[in-house]
């Protein structure tokens, strides 16, 4: 079945928009500085149409059904966000208007702030990092910039646990600072021993330490207060990967167990959706001191402007900010649905998305721990980690791609794989707490009737999908021949 | 695993040969078999010098980028400029037509201080237990 | 479920918490149920005062462009918005292709060879690309030469995010951009600059890339997509990098974001861009499909040696600009510039009579130009909006010292010829 590309149902001379006519004199045209030629696609509307709409056929997404993706939070949508964020009176404001203009859109960034301040423990919230890794930059920097401004300048030295996303150590080196790896003990936990050992040799020379808790194995650290208390024993600072905050809703406050800086990841934990990659939103919470290193502007209540009616919201720039991270203030449009999510919800709302996040993992965890093998015997958070198949199927050469590839069949999305990389054939499950008993339920079912295809025809899974609208597509072929683009012949 | 018997080894897996007053280097069979299948070589340019034991290059599958080390500090003198269109070249013959730089070594009296064959096969049976 | 697992309550699951900080009581106003929500979100969006309800000469790096209506009709199928990053390419298929599709849109676009799958906007993107030059010279060269007329908040963010990278960043210290070319040396990355630059204006760039060149940098331009359906793309004036801000390809406004970053850059540098990037391969049938590629430059293969930490990208602003770029195509593209063009001729042309306003300079521009004012921006702009319903000029004193009292007007598509007359019509009056 081909699938054409819109430049392959192009046809000159067709447009699917009608322009207005100009109503204004031609002014000269600078000759020289005009393009010979524009070769853009010419599609009609209906064919334009036809065109995204058979993609779209093409593509899985939570409304099509279970996406249990470790780490990613694929809950449900909400609709209702969706019409909120496209409101004219948000849609149409330009950033730069008069602030007396967009008091509607500061004072849902004002109170968003402080929601996220309540959730998380934090003394104050910047918004506007674009995405989790964009917030991780923002923490760090800032953590940085922290020691910097007390005069402490030799230290350049984070501490990241191996199980760490790789935007950790990455945003570490683009930070200017060096990695030391902390492993992961038996139970999935820091290991305390290696970490003591770092703090002693590095101590003076620590900026601090990113952790992620729970962690990429969906394990709540036991020895989190101990962790923090150790960093900031040793002068460092505690950055918080706030990515798994939703099996913490209402559960317990990052800024309570001693981080001092942390990113929420909103198309995770806040129901905004993942638009096929983005775009995300990452705000940072920062503890007392470290709110004044957020970056510039946030929103705060000018009393100056305020009577007892009603409080003027207006940007500021917090004393000693690392700076802008992005143009204008933030990812305005996803603001608005955390906002609605946060509303509709409230405090217990939240507590309950966090209980039942926890409890369908465990569920899962608890059906499939007999047929799969659990490398950590534990309760688990809001996700748990596999290590592959079962140890026949692997030792007959079935792995985790295969099994992944062959849910597709069953019309599952697959859960995250080889992630963590400290875990072999790693298998991340996280089924949210927007999913009911029976789909949980079918998905155990898929699993389990995979690994017994996985012995009886282990061709069947090596060479799944059979149903997808593709079948296993060749990543070594597209990185060999890198086409990037389309050509015309 | 196959092996160059006249090729000395590094605990990186990189193999070096001598050749006159150059040294060629490359990766073993036993790395570009861990790799799979290379999609691309990242090669430092000629005149470019390295210590001991600094990384010179990348060599990349699909889901993985491997970093290559020097197993002697020296100035580069050729790269392998098949490898731009043909990095599979590493995987089909990795002591020969895939070999990634030659160098002119700062110490070449340390070339024999190197791992032999012999003490390669030992240490690369040791790792996998 | 409970017995399925072996607890006695949920609350047993979180065993692992300490005592100390367990269940807070969160100080959150109580649920609102949709109804009651709807009425809150709309009368906060109310509350405002939009290019909805007023007449928009604003401008300054984000623009009130026409969005088609198929744009937001494709952005609500759920298959595309609830999909996440097409991780598992035999299930992602729409979204991989149409990345792929607009990746060789914007390389057409910009005249360069390869795009990657977008950064967060046009200011992060202007950062990476002095991080890819900086790359591409590995890390021997530390200078970067940007001129002043690139938009202030972008010069911001590259200084922002490089602050830990030991670089020395100039040309814009003092407003005048004399002298780019002689602060160009060995230790030079490379050069920025913007087209049209944030006054509107628009030059030949190649002097600015030969000289570049010469030194041995890299020519970086930052540029606005809508001005490419009829400008000369940086691509043909020897442009090594082309980053900008596709706000005005169907993003809307939106109190300035989500906004897309585009990035595109001549074939040599494709491994060094940071960012997604589509391919297209086949599949185990021999049917063409599309994946994600060249991954081993991104975090979490390469994590500390990664140039890059960029994970999620702006995903569905990316498809609302592939669905623009085909909606107005080749014709209609060169349609929206060439009346943002000659719209915004028009306006100049009749401010510049207007007693007590003139005109900057007379050089070429697009969309934006600069006119002094008889008096401080700020009080022209309440008074146009208090009085006229229009939404002035930027206040470019805010970001220049010699240009107070200095307003940068914007007129596209979006502003019809009533609009301006009556436009011309209220500064008229500002003097009198």
């Amino acid at each position: 079945m081909t699938r054409p590309l819109i430049f392959e149902i192009s046809r000159p001379g067709r447009c699917a928009t009608a322009l207005p006519a100009l109503d204004v004199p031609t002014a000269d045209l600078p000759s020289s500085l005009l393009r010979d030629d524009l070769p853009l696609p010419e599609v009609s509307e209906i064919d334009l149409v036809r065109h995204y709409t058979r993609l779209s056929q093409l593509n899985y997404g939570v409304d099509t059904g279970f996406y249990p993706l470790g780490s990613c939070t694929m809950k449900y949508n909400p609709k209702i966000n969706e019409q909120m964020a496209r409101l004219p009176g948000f849609a149409r404001l330009h950033p730069y208007q008069d602030e007396e203009t967009a008091q509607g859109a500061l004072f849902l960034m004002y109170h968003l702030q402080e929601f996220l301040a309540e959730i998380g423990g934090f003394a104050a919230v910047s918004l506007q990092p674009a995405a989790g890794a964009h917030g991780e930059l923002t923490g760090v920097l800032m953590m940085r910039a922290y020691h910097l401004d007390r005069g402490d300048d030799q230290r350049d030295v984070i501490l990241v646990p191996d199980s760490a996303h790789g935007t950790n150590p990455a945003t570490t080196t683009m930070s200017g600072l060096k990695v030391i790896e902390i492993p992961s003990d038996a139970r999935g936990n820091v290991d305390m021993v290696a970490l003591e050992a770092a703090c002693e040799e590095h101590g003076d020379r620590l900026v601090g330490m990113m952790l992620t808790n729970p962690n990429t194995l969906g394990l709540f650290d036991e020895h989190v207060e101990e962790i923090t208390a150790l960093v900031h024993e040793h002068g460092g600072l505690m950055y918080g990967d706030g990515a798994n905050m939703n099996a913490l809703l209402g559960i317990a406050r990052p800024g309570d167990l001693g981080f001092d800086v942390l990113h929420y990841n909103l198309h995770k934990t806040f129901s905004t959706p993942h638009g096929g990659g983005g775009p995300g939103s990452g705000p940072v919470g920062a503890s007392e001191r470290l709110a004044e290193f957020l970056p510039l502007p946030i929103v705060d209540v000018d009393l100056q402007r305020s009577d007892d009616e009603e409080l003027f919201y207006t940007f500021v720039d917090p004393p000693k900010s690392i700076g802008r991270v992005k143009a204008f203030y933030g990812h305005f449009g996803v603001l608005v649905r955390a906002y609605v999510y946060i509303r509709m919800l409230g405090a217990d709302g939240l507590r309950r998305v966090a209980e039942h996040a926890v409890l369908n993992a465990n569920y899962l965890k608890g059906r499939l721990e007999g047929t799969y093998p659990l490398p950590y015997d534990r309760t688990c958070m809001h996700e748990f980690v596999l290590a592959g198949p079962p140890d026949d199927v692997q030792a007959a050469g079935v792995h985790t791609l295969d099994v992944a590839k062959r849910l597709m069949d069953y019309g599952f999305h697959p859960p995250t794989v080889y992630f963590p990389l400290i875990v072999h054939e790693a298998l991340m499950i996280e089924p949210t707490e927007t999913e009911s008993l029976e789909t949980l339920d079918g998905f155990v079912e898929a699993l389990l009737r995979i690994a017994d295809e996985a012995r009886a025809d282990p061709d069947l899974l090596h060479a799944a999908p059979h149903n997808a609208p593709m079948r296993r597509l060749d990543e070594v072929h597209a990185a060999k021949k890198l086409t990037l683009r389309w050509k015309p012949e | 695993m196959k092996l160059d018997p006249k090729a000395r080894y590094t605990e990186e897996h990189e193999w070096a040969r001598q050749d006159g007053d150059e040294i060629v280097c490359g990766i073993t069979d036993h790395a570009q078999e861990s790799l799979s299948d290379i999609v691309y070589v990242e090669l430092p340019e000629v005149g470019d010098v390295f210590d001991e034991e600094d990384a010179f290059g990348v060599v990349e599958s699909v889901k993985a980028a491997s970093d290559v080390y020097m197993p002697l500090g020296g100035e580069i003198t050729a790269i392998n400029e098949e490898l731009e269109d043909d990095p599979e070249l590493v995987n089909q013959d990795p002591y020969g037509d895939g070999w990634l730089i030659r160098f002119a070594p700062d110490a070449p009296d340390d070339f024999d201080g190197l791992m032999d064959a012999a003490a390669y096969e030992a240490f690369v049976a040791e790792e996998e237990a | 479920m409970l017995a399925a697992i072996g607890a006695r309550s949920i609350k047993d699951l979180f065993d692992d918490v300490p005592e100390r900080v367990r269940f807070p009581e969160l100080d959150l106003p109580a649920a609102l149920a949709e109804l009651d929500t709807r009425w809150e979100l709309e009368s906060l969006a109310g509350s405002n005062l939009t290019a909805s309800d007023c007449a928009c000469f604003l401008g300054a790096g984000a623009y009130n462009h026409f969005v088609p209506s198929v744009v937001d009709a494709v952005l609500n199928r759920g298959e595309f918005y609830t999909a996440y990053t097409p991780y598992q390419p035999e299930i992602s298929q729409g979204t991989l292709q149409a990345i792929f599709e607009y990746q060789t849109m914007i390389c057409d676009l910009t005249g360069m060879s390869v795009s990657n799958a977008s950064h967060y906007d046009g200011a992060t993107a202007t950062a990476e690309a002095v991080i890819t030059a900086i790359n591409v010279h590995r890390l021997k060269r530390r200078k970067v030469v940007v001129s002043p007329f690139v938009h202030p908040e972008y010069r911001a963010v590259v200084r922002t995010y490089t602050q830990g990278m030991g670089l020395t960043i100039v040309g814009d210290e003092n407003g005048g951009s004399a002298g780019l070319t002689d602060l160009l040396d060995e230790e030079t990355a490379c050069l920025i600059v913007q087209y049209p630059d944030f006054l509107g204006r628009v030059e030949d760039l190649s002097g600015l890339a030969e000289a570049t060149h010469a030194a041995g940098a890299l020519f970086v331009v930052v540029t606005d997509p809508i001005a490419l359906g009829m400008l000369k793309p940086p691509g043909e004036f020897g442009a090594d990098i082309v980053v900008g801000e596709g706000q005005g390809l169907g993003a809307g406004l939106n109190f300035g974001g989500p906004y897309l970053g585009f990035f595109a850059s001549r074939k040599k540098y494709a491994r060094k861009m940071a960012g997604r990037v589509v391919g297209q391969t086949v599949d185990a049938a021999g049917e063409r499909g599309f994946v994600l590629t060249l991954s081993t430059r991104e975090q979490h293969i390469r994590r500390e040696r990664a140039t890059s930490n960029i994970c999620s990208n702006q995903g569905l602003v990316v498809l609302a600009a592939a669905v623009y770029m085909a909606a107005l195509g080749k014709s209609g593209m060169r349609q929206v510039a060439e009346l943002c063009y000659h719209k915004a001729h028009y306006a100049q042309q009749r401010i510049g009579e207007i007693n007590g306003f003139s005109l900057l300079d007379d050089k070429p521009f697009f969309k934006e130009f600069v006119v002094r004012c008889p008096e401080p921006v700020q009080r022209i702009n309440d008074y146009l909006l208090d009085e006229w319903d229009i939404i002035g000029g930027y206040d470019l004193g805010l970001d220049y010292a010699h240009l107070q009292d200095h307003m940068l007007l914007c007129v596209t598509e979006m502003n019809s010829r009533d609009e301006i007359d009556v436009l011309v019509e209220a500064l008229g009056e500002v003097t009198s």
